[in-house]
């Protein structure tokens, strides 16, 4: 990954994480980011030049499974990863990465969120501050674990599906 | 035995763009091990550094999860699918609670 990381979002979904986040609040939102990768996954159409070559094209909110402390963590089942990969099929799309709320914490990840991390899914970060939405950042894992890479979020006009 | 195992979205990167492979194995530990062999990249997404595997990656067998089954020396059967599913985690602050 030498190429700087891109994550294209149209505000409306951007929007929606954050709303996620609000409505959770104090408590850590989550759910999955659906869309295309257009370099590795094989379904995804040819890119086009000058195209963001990974894209959130819809959310899937998730419960956090985390009842026990979900003011600072959050759980995503196997389960719920079947159904936001059932849900994405059935669109077309992949699960490219998750977002989770950060209440009342900077949008950084912490090493609790790199020892449970994935490698190349997006991991979109939004901070909530006293309810109210602040940062948003996105992260890749490094491919040695070590930490995370920011990818730049871009703002899509429209979203590539239609 | 030829048994496949599906690779998922996120580790496809370190196994040829592949989602998935077929290997030789007796058990499902094997199995895990055969598809590290071929794809030495993989090992660290799915093993601890002590050789357990991670706590968010869940092993299938037909549907089952493995833990539910004899884990890791759950016995396979010629044409058997192993799926590894990702469970998701995370969270703000050091300190649960």
């Amino acid at each position: 990954m030498n190429e700087p990381l891109e994550l294209g979002i149209t505000a409306e979904l951007a929007e929606k994480i954050r709303e996620h986040g609000v409505e959770t609040y104090p408590y850590e939102c989550c759910g999955a980011l659906l869309g295309t990768d257009h370099d590795v996954l094989a379904n995804a159409p040819n890119q086009e030049s000058g195209r963001i070559s990974r894209e959130v094209l819809s959310l899937f909110p998730l419960v956090n499974r985390r009842d026990d402390s979900p003011r600072n963590r959050f759980a995503v089942t196997a389960d719920d990863v079947r159904e936001a990969e059932k849900a994405a099929r059935a669109q077309g799309l992949e699960v490219i990465g998750w977002y989770h709320s950060h209440p009342d914490h900077p949008a950084m990840p912490s090493d609790f969120d790199r020892d449970h991390a994935w490698p190349w899914y997006s991991y979109i970060i939004v901070s909530v501050h006293t309810g109210v939405p602040q940062d948003m950042t996105s992260w890749r894992l490094k491919d040695d674990r070590s930490g995370y890479l920011e990818e730049k979020i871009s703002p899509m006009k429209v979203s590539a599906a239609n | 035995m030829s048994v496949k195992v599906m690779i998922p979205t996120p580790l496809r990167v370190y196994a040829g763009k592949r989602d998935s492979a077929d290997v030789s194995a007796a058990t499902v530990g094997e199995a895990l091990g055969g598809l590290t062999s071929q794809f030495a990249e993989l090992r660290k997404h799915l093993y601890t550094e002590d050789g357990k595997l991670r706590a968010f990656v869940n092993v299938y067998l037909n549907d089952e999860d493995i833990r539910y089954l004899k884990q890791e020396n759950t016995p396979t059967k010629d044409g058997d699918t192993i799926s590894i599913i990702p469970s998701i985690a995370g969270g703000s602050a050091e300190n649960s609670n």
